[in-house]
């Protein structure tokens, strides 16, 4: 649903997968590039969700990254290996 | 604790024209930004992903924003990105955390610059992914040179729909289609507000031209109601009886100040705006808050754009250094005239745009459409409340948690404010709007156990 219209430098990691990315912008911006809308689940219905607004405000796009969970894709500039993974919907209670 | 005399918090291009100002009025200045690059929403990645060509849609813009980049680059304000500011205490001791450190410093004075956010276009089906806001799109294209393939398009209404179908042409990408919300007798009301916008013509007339210019190359189908259809992601719409399939929706109704931070402190009086139909703090017109040492500059104190922010930031500035001794009020009148003048011609058009292109109202929503997406409540269920007894945003709180999830109410709170007004009937501007609370930004314990 998007296209580059500048090279990739770099690979990023999301669920294991490797994708290619650009060093600086969004974690995001890389996603959407790479054709993944689906970032996370809902706490409340589990339903999935992907980022509304790009600007810090909407919280639509949060995911984990590097192991911690809730981190907004459209604040997390790539570097090169990162690690992310989908946001899967309520936390298990322990 | 680090002691700064002024704090400026957002680098768009209110913030980074205030830290200029005051640096040249011999101010030591700290400038907090969330993003890691400054600009703000409108100047994102200008001077460093986004350089359009000098005849591309928007290009003059991009260099105003530059020129403000480079000058407060230039002006010697410590700058911080990738710093999220969370909390303002009464001695103006403001927090933030960069990279999971928590940071304070205690300020003599503090001007916000919060900005604006995209109004939300609550539709049937607008939490599928695949729809997403229209400046969510432009920042892609900025920051990342993203352009849309496949179907897209895009529904709703005002100036930055325009520019943006402008952008994504001229940079080669293609639009199915664009679906004109705007009430149709609109330009009536807005007529008489002609003459004043056209004090500065400019404006106006680039916005004719980006809408000629998409309009030769984009089917513009007139509907008041659209419905996005798709089953975990978008894939069609629905409007006025007719289905299209679709990959990319792309909605639009205009910005609404940001106040996000300005609710949060105690005793900071709003203001309903009814012709933006929204809150905005009340300022003089310096910029000065009814807080001591608060001030406010740009679009978070009511739309203004661009222009009218780096000037409201400037002004701001020049009396914060008066508020701070370096200069008298005769030398802060003589410094700010200009900058007041040049505000006044920008702020020419508003009158005129925001006739033109009235807020969509929440009538039209209809029951089953989610209207707080964090915690995914309905506007019927928002109705029912109401009927309930629910007197506002803060008491439906208790009823339904709508406003209470990870976005704190950033985008429902104006539909939700909106909603139960119309259901119990008053204005909205009676209406208490929904409170906020520090830390404005989800922190973590551990991050907070970094404080010093």
């Amino acid at each position: 649903m998007f296209r580059r219209t500048a090279p990739t430098d770099c690979a990023i990691s999301w669920n294991g997968v490797e994708i290619a990315a650009r060093e600086g912008e969004s974690l995001a911006a890389a996603l959407l590039a790479a054709g993944i809308l689906h970032f996370r689940d809902t706490a409340v219905s589990g339903s999935p969700r992907g980022p509304l607004c790009l600007m810090g405000a909407c919280f639509d796009c949060l995911v984990e990254v590097e192991g911690e969970p809730n981190r907004q894709a459209c604040l997390v500039p790539v570097t090169p290996g990162l690690s992310a993974r989908i946001q899967a919907g309520a936390r298990a209670p322990r | 604790m680090r002691e700064v005399a002024l704090l400026v918090l957002g680098a768009g291009p209110a913030g980074l024209a205030a830290a200029t100002e005051a640096r040249s009025q011999g101010l030591d200045v700290l400038l907090l930004d969330e993003n890691a690059a400054p600009g703000g929403q409108v100047h994102r990645g200008v001077g460093e992903f986004y350089r359009p060509s000098a005849d591309a849609p928007g290009a003059a813009q991009a260099r105003e924003g530059l020129a403000l980049i480079e000058a407060a680059r230039a002006s010697g304000a410590e700058m911080r990105g990738g710093a999220t500011f969370w909390a303002i205490e009464d001695d103006l001791t403001v927090s933030w955390s960069e990279g999971g450190t928590a940071h304070q410093a205690r300020a003599g004075r503090v001007i916000l610059c919060p900005g604006a956010v995209e109004r939300a276009l609550p539709i049937p089906g607008w939490t599928l992914p695949g729809v997403m806001g229209v400046g969510a799109a432009q920042i892609l294209l900025k920051t990342a040179g993203l352009v849309p393939e496949g179907r897209t398009w895009m529904a709703g209404q005002g100036p930055l729909l325009w520019l943006y179908a402008a952008q994504l042409l001229a940079k080669g990408g293609t639009l199915a289609g664009i679906i004109d919300m705007s009430p149709a007798g609109a330009w009536r009301q807005a007529i008489r507000h002609l003459p004043m916008a056209l004090m500065k013509p400019g404006p106006l007339l680039q916005g004719l031209s980006w809408m000629r210019r998409v309009r030769a190359d984009v089917p513009v189908i007139r509907a008041r109601d659209v419905e996005a259809l798709g089953d975990g992601k978008l894939r069609g719409l629905r409007f006025d009886g007719r289905e299209e399939a679709a990959d990319l929706l792309l909605l639009h109704d205009g910005v609404v100040p940001n106040t996000q931070v300005t609710r949060a402190l105690q005793g900071c009086a709003h203001v309903w705006d009814a012709a933006q139909a929204s809150f905005r703090p009340v300022l003089d017109e310096w910029g000065n808050a009814s807080l001591p040492g608060v001030m406010v500059a740009g679009d978070g104190g009511g739309i203004g754009g661009a222009r009218a922010a780096a000037l409201s930031g400037r002004i701001a500035a020049i009396e914060a250094a008066r508020a701070l001794g370096r200069l008298t009020a005769e030398q802060r009148d003589a410094a700010a005239g200009r900058p007041m003048l040049r505000r006044r011609s920008e702020m020419a058009p508003r009158a005129f745009l925001d006739a033109l292109f009235p807020p969509l109202g929440m009538d039209r929503v209809a029951d089953g459409t989610v209207v707080c997406r964090c915690e995914e409540v309905t506007a019927g269920r928002v109705r029912a409340a109401v009927s309930l007894g629910a007197q506002g945003p803060n008491q439906l709180k208790a009823f339904l948690r709508a406003g209470m999830g990870p976005c704190q109410g950033r985008v429902c709170g104006p539909v939700v404010h909106a909603l139960v007004a119309s259901s119990r009937g008053i204005a909205a501007g009676d209406l208490m709007p929904l409170r906020t609370r520090f830390p404005v930004k989800p922190i973590t314990v551990a991050e907070l156990a970094t404080l010093k």
